[in-house]
Order: C-alpha cells, then sequence, then structure tokens
C-alpha cells in the first residue's frame, strides 16, 4: 500500500455547519497509510474532482477515501473520477459525513468527533481493499409492464415505437384502467374515451406490442436486462384465437347478478362478460363464482349460442415464462373503502357516492345513461353537495397521511360539468383549502366559481344525516363565516382518498423493490431518479409512485420509457463486482449458504484441490457471480467463515469496527 | 395577547390536554360536528388557534368552556388527532384550579333540579363546572 | 357465570329500573351480577387532563376489586362504563398515571389494568350471542318500531372504548332484533342529548333532544331505549316530543317474561 488520499468535502454548508472539516483533515493525516488529505468545498464538482485525479497522480495514490455525502449519492462520479485518473474505481471508499453525520447532529463537536471517526473507519477499510474488476452481462431485448392502465399504455407505446418489443400484463379482462372508468378529463374536458380507445388500440395493433389480460406476474427472478417472469394467464374459459367478440354469449348469458366492476358497482353485469364495449381484448372472460356451468353444472347457454365454438369450460390457468431486460411497474391505484368515515354515510344512503361513482353515472355508457340522478329513487337531484379530502391528509389512524392531488380538481370539473348541463342545480363544494397547480388548472378551478356559480365553502364537513323524507343534511361550518351550515342535499359527492392498488405489496416483494409506509413505490432518487426504483432494471410509472393526474402519468410513463430504452439499446451491462466467494481450501460444502441465497447464485463442484502439495477432491461452494447480488447473506451464515464478500470481506469490516472501537 | 404567563398557560393547556395543537390543519371538522356550537363565543377550531397563539385570557373568560358538552364528536372526527375537545377541557381546568374559578355553587342548585333529576347530572356537573 | 358487577350512583336510586330489569334477565340468561362491595361513584365523566389522579381513584378501586376476584367488570349505565373503561385504559397504557395512581392505592399488588370492563349489551353480544338471548325470548315484542339510543358516552372515543362501530353502531339494533321487534335505524342515534349541560342550559339540550326525537319518529320509532339515565333524562324532560324513552334493561325483562313478576 503506498499511500492513501482522504478527501473531505463541506457540501458547502451541509457538513461544514457541523463537522470541523479542517480537524477531520489534520486527524486524517495522523492515521497509518495517508499521505495526502485536503479539504474542499464542493468534492463532487469538475474543480473537486480534479483536485482528486491530481493528487492519484502526482502522489501515486493507491487508495482513496471521500469524505461527502451518501454513497448513494455520489460513490459512482467519485469512482469514475479515480478511474480516469488510473486508479481501480474499487479502491475508493466513502465516509458518509453528510447523511450519517452532519445532518443527525446538532452540535459541532459531537459532529466532528464521529466525521473523525468514520473517516478513520474508512481509511482501515481503503487499505485492505483489492482491486477489482466488473464482468459483463447480456440484455434481452424486451421490456415488461406490469398494469395495462394510461400510464402502463403509454410506456409500452413508446418502449415499442423505439423497436423494442414489450409485454403488458393486465390482471383485468381489459386494458384501459381508470381512465377507461372517466367520464371526460381536467381541465380541458375532453371525452377521457375518446383520448384513450385511440391508444389502447394502438398498443393492441402495435407489431412490438403483446397484451396478457386477465393475467398478473406470478414469479420473478434475475437481475437487470436478464429477469425471467411467470405470468399466470387466468382461465378465460374462452378461447382467444375462437372469439370473434360478436357479443351473443354475454346477451343470452342467465346470470346476470354480478356487479359490474368498470361501473363501481352501479350496475349488473352477466357471469360472461367484458368490463366494456370498447374493451381489448374484445373477448369476454367467465366469472366463475357467478357461472352456472361452472358453479353447479347447470346452464351452457353460452357455449350454445356461440357461433364460434369459443367457449371452453375446461380451460385452465396457464402459466408462461418469458425474459426480459426491464420491467416497468405501472398498477396504479384504487379509491379506499369508506369504512372510516360512516359520518358520510355512504354505506347508510345509497344517495352518498364517491367521485368516481359520480364518473360512472355521469357517463353515457353508465348504469343511468348519463343522466344526473339519484340512485335511491331516480329522481333528479336539485341540490348537490361535495365533501373533499375523505381520507386524505389525516394524521389518525383512519385516513391517508398525503393529499391524493387530483380531487380538487376532478371536483371542479365534475361541478362545472353539472352545472353546464343542469343550470338548476345547486353545486356546493365544501374544501379544507383548494389546491390546484398545474397548467390551466387555477383557471378551471375559478370558472367554476365565477362562470359557473359553483358555491365554494371553506369548512370540512362533520355528518351527513339522511332525513325521514329521502333527503340528506349536510353538517357543515363556514370557516370564513364563522357559522355552522346545515344543508339539503340531494346528493352527496365524497372526494375519496385514492391509494396504491393492492397488489403493489406483492410485486414490489417480487421485484425487491422497496415500498413506503404507504405502499408508494420508493424511487431510487425523489428529486433525481424519480422514475427508476433502487432495484436496478425495475422503473416506474403512474401512480404506484404516488398520486398523479394524467397529464403527469403520461409524462412519467414517456419518461420511464426512455430509461427503458436506455437500458434496453446496450448490448452488455457491467456487473457489480462486489460479489460473494468462497475459499476453496477451507470450504467443507456444507450447503448452509446456498440455502440463504435469495437469488440461487450458489452451487456446488467436487474439485481437486491442492492443499500444501497433498491433493484431493472436495465439495466447495462456488458462486455464479452473474447471479450473485452481493447481499451478504452467505457470508453470515457460513459456519466456517470462509464465505467472503469481495469489496466487503470479513477483514474489512473487522477492520472498520476495530479503527472506530479504537 | 402573548405574554410571560400566557406562554406558561397555553404550554400547560397543551401539556395537560395530551394534544398537539400544531397539527391541526384548520379543516373545521370539529366546528361543523360540535352539538353546542352556536353557545360558543370561540368556536372549537378557534380553541386551536387561540392555545398556538397564546391567547389565554381570552379563553378563559370564554363562554365556551361552560357549554362544551364533553361529548366528543370532535375527538372521535379530527383528522389531524388534535382532539379540539380535549383542549377546551384543559382549558377549563385551568380556570377551575383557580380561586374563584367555579361556575357552579351547590347554593344554585335547588332552583335548577327537579324531583326527577338524576344523580348523574349532579355530580357530571359538579366535575366539570367545580374543583 | 359470574361477573362483578358495578352498578352506579344512579342505579340505586332513580334509574333503579335499569338496575333491577338487568338483575332479573340476568337471572333467566344464566348469569349472575355480583356488585363489588364499598363501590364509590365513578364521577360520572372521565377527567380529561392527564394531571388528574384522584379522581379517577374510585375507578381504580372498583377495577382492582374485580382483579382480586379474577372476574370481568360489567356495568349497565354509559357513564360508569364510559369513565371505568378510560380509566382503564389509562392504568394498562399511560405510565404516568398508573404509577401516581398506584402510589396513592397501595394495593398488595399494583393495579396495571388487568381487568375487562364489559358493557351489560356486550355480555349479551358476545357471551350469550343474540341467536341464544332470542331462543330464550318468551313474550316477542313483535311489531314494535324501537330506536336505539346511544347517545355519546357509549362509543366515543371509539379507539378506547371499542363499544362499536362510533358513527353506525349496530349492537341496539341487533338486540332489538334478538326481542322480536324492529329497530329504526335513524342518524342522530349517537348524537349528544346535552348531558350535564341541561343543569345550567336547558335551552340548549332541550334543541338537541328535540333533533334526536324527531329524527327518531320521523324514522317511525314508537319508542327508543337507552343505557343511560342522564340520557332518558333529558330526552323526556327536555324534549317537546313525546316518544317514551325505556332503559334497554325494560324491554329485556318484558321479553324474557320477567317484568311483571313482582307486580
Amino acid at each position: 500500500m503506498n499511500g492513501i488520499g482522504v478527501f473531505v468535502c463541506h457540501c458547502g454548508s451541509n457538513i461544514a455547519a457541523t463537522v470541523d472539516v479542517k480537524k477531520v483533515v489534520e486527524m486524517a493525516k495522523l492515521e497509518p497509510g495517508v499521505v495526502h488529505a485536503e479539504e474542499y468545498q464542493y468534492m463532487c464538482s469538475e474543480a473537486g474532482q480534479e483536485r482528486i485525479a491530481k493528487a492519484i497522480r502526482e502522489k501515486n495514490l493507491s487508495g482513496v477515501v471521500v469524505c461527502s455525502c451518501s454513497p448513494r449519492m455520489h460513490e459512482t462520479t467519485f469512482r469514475k473520477c479515480a478511474e480516469k485518473a488510473g486508479l481501480n474505481p474499487y479502491m475508493v471508499e466513502i465516509a458518509n459525513l453528510r447523511e450519517q453525520c452532519s445532518w443527525v447532529h446538532k452540535d459541532i463537536n459531537e459532529g466532528t468527533e464521529k466525521a473523525v471517526i468514520l473517516t478513520r473507519a474508512a481509511i482501515a477499510k481503503v487499505s485492505l481493499n483489492t482491486s477489482l474488476v466488473a464482468g459483463e452481462s447480456g440484455v434481452t431485448k424486451r421490456a415488461l409492464v406490469i398494469g395495462g392502465g394510461i400510464a402502463g399504455i403509454q410506456t409500452a407505446l413508446d418502449i415499442a415505437d423505439a423497436g423494442y418489443e414489450v409485454d403488458i400484463v393486465e390482471k383485468t379482462p381489459s386494458i384501459g384502467g381508470k381512465m377507461a372508468q372517466l367520464d371526460k378529463t381536467f381541465p380541458t374536458l375532453d371525452c377521457s374515451a375518446c383520448i384513450l380507445t385511440p391508444k389502447m388500440v394502438d398498443a393492441a395493433a402495435h407489431e412490438k406490442i403483446n397484451i396478457y389480460s386477465y393475467s398478473e406476474v406470478e414469479k420473478v427472478s434475475g437481475f437487470v436486462g436478464d429477469f425471467t417472469v411467470d405470468i399466470r394467464k387466468k382461465a378465460r374459459y374462452v378461447d382467444m384465437n375462437k372469439c370473434t367478440g360478436c357479443g351473443a354469449c354475454m346477451e343470452k348469458c342467465p346470470s346476470k347478478k354480478a356487479l359490474s366492476e368498470f361501473n363501481s358497482g352501479l350496475s349488473n353485469r352477466p357471469a360472461i362478460y367484458t368490463p366494456f364495449a370498447q374493451a381489448i381484448p374484445n373477448v369476454p372472460v367467465i366469472d366463475p363464482s357467478q357461472c352456472l356451468k361452472l358453479k353447479n353444472d347447470k346452464c351452457g347457454l353460452c357455449a350454445r349460442v356461440c357461433q364460434a365454438g369459443a367457449i371452453d369450460y375446461k380451460q385452465e390457468d396457464e402459466i408462461v415464462t418469458r425474459k426480459y431486460g426491464a420491467i416497468v411497474v405501472a398498477t396504479g391505484f384504487e379509491v379506499i373503502k369508506l369504512d372510516n368515515y360512516d359520518e358520510y354515510a355512504y354505506s347508510q344512503s345509497k344517495d352518498v357516492i364517491t367521485s368516481l361513482e359520480l364518473e360512472r353515472i355521469m357517463n353515457a355508457a353508465g348504469p343511468t345513461k348519463g343522466h344526473l340522478e339519484r340512485l335511491s329513487d331516480g329522481k333528479a337531484p336539485k341540490n348537490i353537495v361535495f365533501i373533499q379530502c375523505v381520507g386524505s391528509r389525516c394524521a389518525d389512524n383512519k385516513g391517508k397521511s398525503y393529499c391524493s392531488k387530483i380531487c380538487c380538481m376532478y371536483t371542479a370539473k365534475h361541478a362545472i360539468l353539472i352545472r353546464d348541463k343542469y343550470p338548476d342545480v345547486n353545486v356546493t363544494v365544501f374544501y379544507i383549502d383548494v389546491r390546484t397547480p398545474g397548467k390551466n388548472f387555477d383557471e378551471f378551478y375559478r370558472r367554476a366559481v365565477e362562470e359557473y356559480g359553483v358555491n365554494y365553502v371553506k369548512g370540512q364537513v362533520g355528518k351527513v344525516t339522511p332525513e325521514p323524507n329521502g333527503k340528506l343534511t349536510v353538517h357543515g361550518v363556514d370557516l370564513l363565516d364563522n357559522k355552522q351550515l346545515k344543508v339539503e342535499a340531494d346528493m352527496v359527492v365524497l372526494a375519496a382518498a385514492i391509494e396504491p392498488s393492492p397488489e403493489v405489496r406483492s410485486i414490489a416483494t417480487m421485484l425487491t423493490a422497496s415500498i413506503d409506509t404507504n405502499n408508494f413505490i420508493t424511487e431510487a432518487h425523489p428529486k433525481l431518479r424519480p422514475v427508476e426504483s433502487p432495484t436496478a432494471g425495475v422503473f416506474l410509472s403512474g401512480v404506484c409512485q404516488g398520486p398523479k393526474d394524467i397529464p403527469e402519468t403520461v409524462s412519467q410513463a414517456g419518461a420511464a420509457a426512455v430509461k427503458v430504452i436506455g437500458l434496453l439499446a446496450k448490448d452488455k451491462l457491467l456487473t457489480n463486482p462486489c460479489t460473494a466467494k468462497a475459499d476453496e481450501l477451507l470450504c467443507n460444502g456444507c450447503s448452509a449458504c446456498a440455502n440463504v441465497c435469495p437469488y440461487g447464485a450458489i452451487s456446488y463442484e467436487d474439485k481437486l484441490i491442492n492443499d500444501h502439495g497433498i491433493k484431493k477432491t472436495h465439495r466447495v461452494a462456488v458462486v455464479n457471480s452473474a447471479l450473485c447480488q452481493g447481499c451478504g447473506a452467505c457470508t453470515v451464515a457460513c459456519p466456517s467463515g470462509v464465505m467472503d464478500l469481495q469489496g466487503f470481506s470479513n477483514r474489512q469490516i473487522i477492520a472498520e469496527v476495530d479503527a472506530i472501537c479504537r | 395577547m402573548s405574554t410571560a404567563n400566557s406562554k406558561t398557560a397555553a404550554a400547560k393547556i397543551a401539556e395537560i390536554s395530551g394534544t398537539n395543537p400544531l397539527k391541526c390543519m384548520k379543516c373545521g371538522k370539529c366546528s361543523a360536528s360540535c352539538p353546542a356550537f352556536e353557545k360558543m363565543d370561540i368556536k372549537p377550531h378557534q380553541f386551536v388557534s387561540y392555545v398556538v397563539n397564546e391567547d389565554i385570557e381570552a379563553l378563559a373568560k370564554s363562554e365556551s368552556l361552560w357549554y362544551c358538552l364533553s361529548c366528543f364528536a370532535c375527538v372521535e372526527r379530527c383528522p389531524r388527532d388534535v382532539k379540539p375537545g380535549k383542549i377546551v377541557d384543559a382549558a377549563r381546568q385551568t380556570v377551575v384550579r383557580q380561586k374563584g374559578g367555579n361556575y357552579l355553587s351547590a347554593n344554585e342548585i335547588p332552583a335548577l333540579i327537579d324531583d326527577d333529576v338524576p344523580q348523574q347530572l349532579l355530580v357530571s356537573a359538579f366535575r366539570k363546572f367545580r374543583r | 357465570m359470574k361477573y362483578s358487577y358495578y352498578p352506579g350512583c344512579t342505579l340505586r336510586t332513580k334509574a333503579k329500573d335499569l338496575d333491577t330489569y338487568a338483575r332479573k334477565s340476568a337471572e333467566v340468561l344464566g348469569f349472575e351480577l355480583e356488585e363489588i362491595e364499598n363501590w364509590q361513584c365513578c364521577g360520572g365523566v372521565y377527567p380529561l387532563s392527564s394531571d388528574e389522579i384522584a379522581t379517577k381513584l374510585s375507578s381504580v378501586r372498583a377495577l382492582n376489586e374485580a382483579k382480586v376476584k379474577g372476574q370481568q367488570l360489567v356495568t349497565l349505565c354509559s357513564a360508569c362504563y364510559h369513565v371505568l373503561k378510560r380509566v382503564n385504559d389509562d392504568m394498562q397504557n399511560v405510565e404516568d398515571i398508573r404509577v401516581k395512581a398506584n402510589n396513592y392505592m397501595k394495593l398488595d399488588e399494583p393495579y396495571e389494568g388487568e381487568t375487562q370492563v364489559l358493557h351489560f349489551l356486550e355480555v349479551l353480544r358476545d357471551t350469550i350471542g343474540f341467536d341464544e338471548l332470542k331462543k330464550k325470548v318468551v313474550k316477542p315484542l313483535t311489531g314494535k318500531k324501537i330506536g336505539a339510543y346511544y347517545g355519546c358516552l357509549l362509543l366515543r372515543p371509539g379507539e378506547i372504548l371499542g363499544f362499536d362501530n362510533p358513527e353506525n353502531p349496530t349492537i341496539i339494533e341487533d338486540f332489538i332484533r334478538a326481542l322480536g321487534a324492529e329497530p329504526v335505524i335513524y342518524p342522530y342515534r349517537n348524537e349528544c342529548c346535552g348531558g350535564y349541560i341541561s343543569l345550567k342550559a336547558k335551552d340548549l339540550s332541550a334543541k338537541m333532544c328535540d333533533n334526536i326525537m324527531d329524527s327518531a319518529s320521523g324514522f317511525g320509532a314508537d319508542m327508543l331505549i337507552t343505557a343511560c339515565p342522564l340520557c332518558q333524562y333529558n330526552l323526556t324532560k327536555n324534549s317537546k316530543a313525546t316518544v317514551p324513552v325505556y332503559y334497554f334493561t325494560e324491554i329485556l325483562a318484558e321479553a324474557l317474561g320477567v317484568k311483571g313478576e313482582e307486580e
């Protein structure tokens, strides 16, 4: 080891305000092996990097310690810098003086003391580092998109247009997602179906796009560039190759009591159904919980009327295994259950509905054919009250902590549409704050007030009481007037919070992607890498990452596609050389490591071992470095301590601990 | 008016109420739910602001202290876990604990009751209106 | 089955019916209410301030009595239930209150919230079961349209009381059904009657009681039932409406055929 250089970053005042950087430099100089130490305002800047490169060249450094922010932020930056200057990039260590030190301490003495210790540990580690060389792995030129809503469709189209194959896996019988359920879209009020269905058709017709509808991702293995995914194609009981989509089966089906998912449960659908008329694919599925034939072997009417002979009651689920280079999560959202908000009488009155249910009521293809009417008695409402923030912005155990973001705008949209079509209907909106950032958004909300005379009242509603005469009383408050209000309503519409689709948890687990406390998938960096998951090769599109409206979703979908294209365009990917390795001389082939390996990267071979001239054959662990992700589980499981993670060897870790305890 | 005394008093109210008034987002669900709203000079949602602003003198004089029913509608529905009812009660406590702070005296009782009044009414009122 | 029983002040005096009919019904249903010795008034309202200790001690005494006997503690009055359950929650979860209360009490063994507090209705629902209760009914209240009046104290705060869904409760409706009558669901059944405010501001209580009664009769209730003596008093005395208000135990005893025994 000819010499270690230590570079302490001020990070502006981020580090320097609570760490005496000059003291850290002084103390570093006293450490064994250190031949150079300096501090600089922004080590990651071009000038800062040049300082490191210069020192490497001039002092012929064998190892570098950068005392800066988290390695998640700039480890790659400094490794590249070292490599350019002629040093193996794995001879660089980061001491995290920002997230793990300056940001969590207030007292400069404490901060400095800890910074010195962290620096000492990194120096101890780097003096045991060895040069590592990254390997290479191939890239499967196909992407998987999980979820076929507007996010998934747009991502798939953008990837396919660049010439790469894409599979969309959609759990319901048709692509289209929540946007297909919407009537109009804000702030332009164009018809949702009119702008979505052409995209659905484009996706279906695209030669590079393959849609697995009524299918779910079952298992994921592999890694960036080389994922292997099992897709469960649920039994449709209809042969997709034979079905012509004539719809005769749906008409004749005698079991018509199931609630239509597409109409938010406000109408019924047959046991054999497509969710909506413009479904893609236009091939129905049989709901086995409703089908008389599948339940009691009676009926069979659909098979008899099907001219194409497409009905197949014996069909079973099928597992398809496909390889992908990249995976995009686009699993979308659901409206929360309103069980915690019985004060708003959602479960007690048919005339208290969610905004998504109102979308269906206002839609020409909806349960009331687009007529605004009460679900209890079919009468036209005269007074409609909207309640905002139901289950959003909560700090209790009942609701979500976040703002659902889309509700202010869609409520303004509903209010405008109602006042436009039914000028006699009075519309009152109870709001806490009106949040309308976005192009032409606030102007849209103001139009609701100024042009359409929508009555906006500041104050959350306390309770909604059904009255004996069939009307509803909304017990509210006008905070600006400091008056309690009792508003008579024929219909109450709740802007219920949205939450990530429930299956996102299991999908995130399969992908080893992390999720936050609200089940939104965590992005690699909230500002600079918003469409990437921290897991390489996994990308995010739409509401699975956080609440967003259609324009934002489409933007993010395109951004995710660009990231996927960037990945698929490569022929080879560099692999992480920090993989596990067994000491063949000492390994006794006990299998403890293979049992804990989550990636199936460890196998065993009988090897001829030359132990100081004594040759014998014995069983030893062999790590497939292409599969190994460097998690280190095997190194702790190994009873003989002979499994080591390169770059994080047991000796290096112990040296760090020793340095900290010194 | 915030003074050194009112600062201490505000801190005391926050402490014994066991809630954090800073969590309030001014949604007004408490005031929308309050059955005694009309009788209150300082409304439930305002109570929270008065404590935050340390305007304790006004709170101590407020009629609202004697109209809160402890029905817990605001406590149940507060989406921010501020539970204004507990703040009103804490303010009331700080008043009745002071000399001359009682709102009810035993002498008034005969004129206020009839033969059917349950004991529960008297013990509850004594607990709420007196030290 | 034997339960420790905490009657509370009003059940010895103005609300004797609530108590008497409960005991008679319990006998028919096969459980016994064993009154705890030397119980003291719970205070009627739960002392909300976190530094109130002395006002919680009478509850702690009762809770500890039940603990020593190894019994669950049953109450009938909504207020007693509310106070006992919340003090018990403090003794379980609030260290400061637990330590200070035990310092006062100097018990052989510190009380740490071990006793389970039950409302009589919870015994009917969870131990006897409403289906079983239905089988024991000899005079079903067929044709009667009864509104359950819950009030505040049984339900809120739901987080601590855990009695039923505080915004849309069902236990008393299920009880009414078990007795053969028809429950009338009306949205004011969990609104406040005014409670102790009726001492100094009767007008406010009157307005609130009118809202409750109007809503109940609007939805077709012939009568209301309640578990709280103060609710019973306020609804009966303060409202203009004439819908009769009974204790739930009275209609229970009636349906079980034990109401008129002494008459």
